[in-house]
């Protein structure tokens, strides 16, 4: 049994190598798009004579066919050499670490909340008639809000009109007390987990209802388990499997509702250096981050698999 | 039809019908500057308030419909297009030309899809009609993977088989079999579609990468109004109301055709 999981490990991670290559390619692509090239900065720049720029296009590599280019930069990517910041001159790598703490602590949080959330509603929305239609109203309002709009209006209503929370940042300046930090984290921990909470809710819901029509159901019924039990013993472990996968699958929509709500709440993360250096043209490290977002997306895929591998002992004979 | 999708759908014809109408309907021109009045509150006579410049909100919410539901209803076919050829062609053909396909998904599927557009956005600087291109080419994948799954189901059933046997050209089996069977999928995906690529085109546009100023848009009347929240917050509410709304009648209807009885019986 473990020999077949290592195996579907191998397996998954070999897969994922030419996926990485395609995505490497598009994001390669696209920094070739951008009007001037990979030296655009530079174009703009007075001070830089045309000279220096033949200069630098040698020294950079840069007259070589593309193709060489790109497996240059493939295998520098690979290495962890991730080129320097346009707007500050600190390696990528730097910048995109230092940022990751405060990501994880968002989406973290998010996440636990969203869950909390999304369980029971999900569970109880698919054996209780009333309760489902009003849950499922709130759901797809959930997945239907523009995420930047509502953090503005939470903004507004709790930070700006009553007072009570801080609109923007990780911390008062100065500041380095527990309550403080958790002040900071309560807006932006909304905005993302009414966005996963909406949309697991309706996942786990749909997933309970496949569940509950199968015969086994009404085996456990016939043989005196009570109506709960049937729903949170028999029900709940079968509906997880399909449940964990789609919550895991969703990675990449997390990191879009990442984005937006830390740019939204200057919240120092990875998302709102995207947004930074969206506004300064920063290419190397933009590509970082969407390289390091597939990334992730992937691992977390191969996560799923293996998470459901392990509860649901069903699937582990398929390949 | 149940209460929810029928509000949707008046919701989205009234909108379809204000916006064209909109030259008609509004109390003022898009673009009339009124400087005495501006960054006026809500009132009888500017029901949204006024900007920055003492244009009328609720005009400009009005013509900016325009753009937001061109830019979804348009990437929506488009990328319902392409979802159905890949997924159709992926679907029938099967092995190495069905792998490579999906792999080509999976990767489309594996990149976050707001920052990748974002930095296509960043980098193209796009019109309008570019960036319907890019929201589409960015939401086809939902709608393949559906479609192929339908495909799928549908080439195994015996009619389909039947018309293999009998050597029937695979375009025309395609066609004439295949695709009838899965209209109903791909209804469901595009309607979700629609409300996703309005979703998208307003974020972008608040970054400032979407759709330029002066055209209207909500997402940029958001952009615009961002600064000004603790001010002038009607600037940002009722653009925002209105991207909320829309996308909300999308879902309920896309739902209500997806949990439908005719869509039951048609996906065996």
């Amino acid at each position: 049994m473990r020999d077949a999981m290592r195996g579907m490990i191998v397996r998954r991670v070999l897969q994922s190598a030419p996926l990485l290559v395609l995505i490497s390619v598009l994001v390669f692509a696209l920094l070739q798009a951008v009007p001037g090239g990979p030296l655009a900065a530079y174009l703009e720049n007075p001070n830089v004579r045309p000279q220096d720029i033949e200069r630098l296009r040698a020294a950079m590599g840069l007259d070589r066919p593309l193709a060489a280019q790109y497996v240059s930069w493939l295998w520098a990517f690979v290495r962890g050499d991730w080129g320097y910041s346009f707007a500050d001159g600190r390696p990528v790598l730097d910048r995109v670490l230092e940022r990751v703490p405060a990501t994880l602590e968002l989406v973290g949080a998010s996440t636990v909340l969203a869950l909390c959330v999304a369980l029971p509603v999900g569970v109880l929305a698919s054996a209780h008639r009333m309760f489902d239609r009003v849950t499922s109203l709130v759901a797809v309002a959930g997945i239907s809000l523009p995420v930047f709009w509502f953090g503005l209006l939470l903004q507004l209503v709790f930070a700006i009109t009553l007072g009570w929370l801080p609109s923007s940042g990780r911390a008062s300046f100065g500041a380095n007390s527990f309550a403080d930090r958790i002040a900071h984290l309560v807006l932006p921990v909304l905005v993302l987990a009414a966005v996963q909470a909406a949309a697991w809710s309706r996942y786990l819901r749909r997933a309970m209802r496949e569940t509950i029509g199968r015969p086994f159901m009404n085996a456990a019924r016939v043989r005196g388990v009570s109506e709960r039990g049937v729903l949170w013993y028999h029900a709940l472990p079968n509906a997880l499997g399909p449940f964990i996968t789609v919550v895991l699958l969703d990675a990449a929509m997390m990191a879009s509702g990442a984005v937006v709500t830390e740019s939204v709440f200057a919240w120092p993360g990875v998302g709102s250096l995207f947004t930074e250096s969206l506004v300064k043209r920063d290419y190397p490290v933009l590509m970082a981050f969407l390289m390091c977002g597939a990334m992730a997306v992937m691992v977390l895929n191969l996560l799923a698999d293996i998470a459901v591998r392990s509860i649901d002992p069903r699937t582990r004979g398929a390949a | 039809m149940k209460a929810g999708p029928r509000g949707g759908l008046l919701f989205l014809a009234t909108l379809v019908v204000a916006s064209l109408l909109a030259p008609y309907l509004a109390p003022f021109a898009a673009d009339a500057l009124d400087l005495a009045n501006r960054r006026a509150a809500p009132s009888l006579l500017h029901w949204f308030g006024t900007d920055e410049l003492g244009r009328d909100v609720l005009t400009r919410v009005l013509v900016g419909a325009r753009v937001s539901l061109a830019i979804g209803v348009l990437s929506a076919l488009m990328s319902a297009a392409i979802g159905v050829a890949v997924g159709a062609v992926a679907g029938y053909a099967g092995r190495w030309v069905d792998d490579a396909l999906m792999r080509a998904t999976d990767a489309m599927l594996a990149i976050p899809r707001l920052p990748l557009l974002m930095l296509g956005a960043a980098v193209l600087q796009p019109g309008v009609p570019m960036l319907i291109l890019l929201v589409a080419a960015a939401g086809w994948m939902e709608t393949a993977r559906v479609v192929r799954a339908e495909v799928q189901s549908l080439s195994s059933l015996d009619f389909v088989q039947a018309a293999r046997a009998i050597g029937a050209n695979p375009l025309g089996v395609i066609v004439r079999h295949i695709v009838p069977g899965i209209i109903p999928a791909a209804t469901v995906a595009t309607t979700l579609a629609i409300g996703r690529g309005i979703l998208l085109e307003s974020t972008m546009s608040f970054f400032g990468v979407g759709v330029q100023p002066p055209t209207a848009s909500w997402g940029n009347m958001l952009y615009q109004a961002q600064t000004a929240m603790t001010s002038e917050p009607w600037l940002a509410i009722f653009p925002g109301l209105f991207i909320f709304a829309t996308v909300l009648a999308c879902n309920a209807v896309g739902d209500a055709i997806g949990s439908s009885p005719s869509q039951r019986q048609a996906v065996p």
